[in-house]
């Protein structure tokens, strides 16, 4: 579904990403987690081409997405992806949140994309805040409206980027719930987190990135299991004593 | 003070409202268009296209750089001369304060789509609006909102600005109470008006433009 080739990308002199090569397969959760600045969420906006990679090769569903010819338009509307700071139209209720890229991408209609975004709203247990705009939500309720922006695409991929880093305690729950769900209906996901409930739960694969390099991609229970690199213990460690 | 004969305003009150008329027509006008192209050239300027970006700048550095009554002069003269035939001193006024209003507005509305946090574009991108769909229904809203008691502000400048169209003998406000102050003798009485006219409406407009920008600030 994703494949990951070589990738590398520099900001200028400065390497961001370092021969980066994985996976992730249909119905797959693949976790990754690493130190701040190791380059996590440049990964992940390469396989939707928010950012653009310099050598190697990404594939989402069949197409390069490192390929002039390639659409992105179409490609990123077949990928969802949710935001650590949420990223909700704050100008637009949260339904018509839902309800915007139904319309002015995928073509459908005004009803139906009302009625879809309704029964996602429900999904993420928000009925009742439909027709609030972000500014009146918590930050947990932002987030799950995030989460139901992407899948009112009907995405076959689902890419999160530390969703749960800006949220207090109370609220990471509500919005993990929603992730698991989703993992056990079978929804593809890369994730960056560093939730390892999460990932022990429900992710089939971890890789652990540092200094722009993937250094650790694992199944979750080899990850877990202490065989791997020392810098991924170290990293396990630190966060898993907190 | 009993030399002051204050009915000359009264008798004349059709003929200043027609040239109230006219100012008002100008700046409404003038905003619209100037905020259009002005939106026009700030999209450019931020796309970064190689040449029409840098045209974008160029045309915007030029017209600030001069001054409005100048702009006012050479579109009076240009204007016929580039279609071949009059167009009578309102057309050629208005293309000039559109042209030189969208200066001012394309650096205002460009500070006020920079205004808008880079993640919203990022939003928009994926779920899969293109460019030009990311700025209309995602960034511009949030841009014009913020926008909104700075608009209102130029506006406000841009009423009192028509008052240069004297120049070219256009019959606004001004010019039609200073038509009458001459004919009647009564110069005095008739600039003390057009004054507390341009102050009320000014006054109540930034006043209503504060009110905005406290609105928004909570
Ligand atoms: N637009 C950019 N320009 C220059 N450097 C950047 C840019 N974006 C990110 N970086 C740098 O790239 C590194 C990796 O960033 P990021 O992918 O955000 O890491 P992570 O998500 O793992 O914390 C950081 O050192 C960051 O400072
Ligand atoms: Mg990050």
């Amino acid at each position: 579904m994703i494949s990951i080739s070589n990738a590398s990308k520099w900001y200028g002199d400065f390497q961001v990403l370092n021969d980066c090569t994985t996976h992730v397969s249909k119905g797959e959760v693949v976790v990754v987690c690493g130190p701040s600045g190791s380059g996590k969420s440049t990964l992940i906006k390469c396989v939707n081409g928010l950012e653009s990679i310099d050598k190697g090769k990404i594939m989402v569903d069949g197409d390069v997405v490192n390929d002039k010819k390639t659409n992105l338009n179409i490609l990123r509307s077949k990928i969802g992806m949710v935001f650590q700071s949420f990223e909700l139209f704050p100008h637009m209720s949260a339904l018509d949140n839902v309800i915007l890229g139904q319309i002015k991408v995928l073509k459908r209609s005004e009803d139906e994309a009302r009625a879809r975004a309704h029964d996602l709203m429900a999904q993420v247990g928000l009925s009742e805040h439909a027709g609030k705009y972000p500014a009146q939500l918590s930050g947990g309720q932002q987030q799950r409206v995030a989460i139901a922006r992407g899948l009112a695409m009907d995405p076959i991929a689902l890419l999160f980027d530390e969703p749960t880093s800006a949220l207090d305690p109370e609220m990471i729950n509500d919005v993990l719930d929603v992730m698991v769900n989703l993992a056990q209906d079978g929804m593809t996901m890369m994730v960056v987190t560093h939730e390892m409930g999460f990932a022990q739960k429900v992710a089939h694969r971890v890789v652990f990135m540092d200094e722009g390099c993937i250094v650790e991609d694992a199944p979750t229970d080899q990850f877990f299991q202490a065989q791997g690199s020392e810098r991924a213990q170290q990293f396990l460690s630190k966060i898993l004593t907190h | 003070m009993g030399d002051f004969d204050y009915s000359v305003i009264f008798n004349n009150i059709p003929f200043l409202v027609d040239g109230l008329k006219v100012t008002f027509l100008l700046t409404i006008l003038a905003v619209i268009g100037g905020m259009v192209l002005g939106t026009i050239l700030a999209l450019i300027r931020i796309a970064q296209i190689p040449i029409a970006s840098w045209l974008a700048a160029a045309y915007v550095n030029f017209f600030r750089s001069l001054p409005l009554i100048l702009v006012i002069f050479w579109l009076y003269f240009l204007v016929p001369l580039f279609l071949g035939r009059p167009v009578g001193s309102f057309y050629s006024v208005l293309i000039a304060f559109v042209l030189f209003e969208a200066a001012y507005y394309s650096e205002i509305i460009r500070a006020g789509i920079s205004s808008v946090r880079s993640g919203q574009i990022a939003a928009g991108r994926a779920i899969g609006l293109t460019y030009p769909q990311t700025m209309r229904y995602i960034v511009l809203p949030q841009a014009f909102r913020s926008m909104v008691p700075v608009l209102l502000t130029q506006a406000i400048v841009l009423f009192q600005d028509t008052s240069l169209v004297y120049v070219v003998g256009l019959k606004d406000f001004l010019v039609s109470a200073e038509l009458i102050a001459n004919r009647d003798q009564r110069l005095v009485e008739m600039f003390v008006f057009v004054a507390i006219v341009y102050f009320v409406f000014c006054f109540a407009g930034s006043l209503y433009a504060r009110h905005l920008q406290k609105k928004l600030a909570t």
